[in-house]
């Protein structure tokens, strides 16, 4: 009975199962951890019987490999060094490890407008992952909205299940676009994709610089007013899939003291961060995608186990698919005058329901949390933070444990050790 | 083990294909998950566990993220 892994990877979606499974190669102790229900973060989720070469793949080696697969734990504090403690309804296990890989992930940008906290209004990717969940979508009038490369995946996906997507809204602008898919000529399987969603969104109108200004209803989503230029019109619909693309989530890194610069987790060629022993893999060292973060999870796999060659030879394949990742960021920029979202009642807090006058007249994040309460709530400023710092330019400060809403006994209580 | 499993929400039997989390039955059965601080009704936002939009009281538990929870045979879901 050991009390520690030698590597312990926190996140199962491809950078954690390809880190996890590189990991497990050298014959080490490695644990995985996630706080969903099933492994394959939200790009694979559900996708274990019926999906991609290469979700399929990385599955079959995940189900191979000598792991510890813990599913369902969220990993909340640090109440030691090397030591993370998890809960998972109520119950509480303590972590420890040798080496730590964060394979976090990323979440969507979320930006409020008049309506946009109704029921049915959802994230872009939020709405594909409850259809992935169980709702029934069949028949339902779908509205896809905000920015990235998400929107066209999740129509096409909500489309095959039978929705019916009014419209596509991509804030950013065409010239942007052009120049992205210009770009992609790099990247042949890439502009396969673009088509291939694009063919499955076939009759669903593909707006670029296109945004909604207003979500309607009484108690749940009737419509939305969308915007171009100076043209205005509102689309009738059951769902509002929204998000303005993704930003990483670095919390579990800044509260372990991982350096970040441009709000992405600072990592060196082997995915090694600031804090000596910790990588990280996957969106939260910067937006890249799914061929990246897979990349970046080999290698961090490999580097923490201490097979190096084997993460030299990767330093390539990933460079390239660093400059894919680059020209995402670029296309999909905001639009400033997305600013003009909200107006001066709109919800920007949804936990404390903070309006968008009281939050602007604080002089910055940390103002605006002791004034209105903003980003104290149980989401912890996941959903506003993000927000905030687009519409008034503030940096979140200082990440305080639990990374995760606790009660007490978990923070006060000792917990059990898990033993390897 | 059947492939439907009968679960309440709000009162209402509802039942659902296994595998369906907790917040997709709500959404279904055209419920709301809670209410906010000055009382409007939500519904699920993220999907992912992070925006805490879709907690609700499942078995007594108040606060549960039903996005990140399984349906099971006979659990009892109210809107918070």
């Amino acid at each position: 009975m050991r009390e520690r892994y030698d590597i312990l990877v926190v996140g199962a979606g491809p950078a954690g199962i390809a880190a996890a499974t590189r990991a497990a190669e050298s014959g080490k102790r490695v644990g995985l951890v996630d706080d969903n229900f099933a492994p394959g973060g939200q790009i694979w989720r559900g996708a274990e019987s019926a999906s991609s070469d290469i979700a399929a793949s990385w599955y079959a080696r995940l189900a191979k490999a000598r792991i510890t697969k813990l599913q369902g734990w969220r990993i909340f504090s640090q109440p030691a060094p090397g030591v993370l403690r998890a809960e998972r309804n109520g119950d509480y296990i303590d972590l420890g490890y040798d080496k730590l890989i964060l394979a976090t992930g990323a979440r969507e940008r979320f930006l409020p407008f008049p309506g946009w906290t109704l029921p049915n209004v959802l994230g872009a990717g939020g709405l594909q992952a409850l259809v992935k969940s169980g709702l029934p979508i069949a028949g339902k009038r779908v509205v896809v909205a905000g920015s990235g490369p998400l929107l066209p995946a999740v129509a096409a996906y909500l489309r095959k299940h039978g929705a019916r997507v009014a419209a596509i809204c991509e804030q950013a602008s065409f010239s942007r676009l052009a120049q992205f898919a210009t770009s992609l000529v790099t990247h042949p399987d890439k502009l396969q994709q673009a088509a291939v969603y694009r063919w499955q969104t076939r009759g669903a109108r593909y707006h670029t610089s296109c945004r909604p200004v207003a979500a309607h209803g009484q108690g749940e989503l009737e419509s939305v007013t969308l915007r171009k230029g100076s043209r205005e019109w509102t689309v009738a619909c059951d769902y509002l899939a929204c998000g303005f693309h993704l930003v990483p989530n670095t919390e579990l890194a800044e509260l372990l003291g991982c350096a970040i610069a441009s709000g992405n987790v600072k990592v060196d060629e082997w995915q090694a961060t600031s804090i000596p022993g910790i990588y990280c893999a996957g969106e939260p060292t910067g937006i890249g995608g799914l061929e990246l973060s897979l990349m970046e999870g080999e290698i961090a796999g490999y580097s923490a186990s201490g097979q190096t060659a084997k993460a030299g030879v990767l330093h390539r394949k990933r460079d390239k698919l660093q400059k894919f990742a680059d020209r995402l960021e670029a296309t999909f920029a905001l639009d400033p005058a997305l600013r003009e979202l909200p107006q001066s009642d709109t919800i920007v807090c949804r936990c404390e329901d903070v309006r968008f006058a009281a939050m602007a007249q604080s002089s910055s994040w940390r103002a605006a949390k002791l004034q209105t309460r903003c980003g104290m709530g149980p989401c912890q400023g996941r959903v506003c933070g993000p927000a905030a710092e687009f519409l008034f330019h503030w940096r979140a400060e200082s990440i305080r444990p639990p990374v995760f809403p606790a009660p007490l006994s978990g923070l006060t209580e000792k917990a059990q050790l898990h033993t390897v | 083990m059947p492939d439907r499993i009968v679960l309440t929400v709000n009162g209402h039997a509802l039942s659902v294909e296994r595998g369906m989390s907790v917040a997709a039955a709500i959404m279904t059965a055209g419920a709301h998950c809670r209410t906010s601080v000055s009382g409007e009704l939500r519904g699920p936002l993220c999907g992912m566990g992070i925006c805490f939009e879709c907690r609700a009281t499942v078995n007594g538990v108040p606060h549960s993220r039903t996005c990140q929870m399984l349906c099971e045979q006979g659990m009892e879901v109210v809107s918070q």
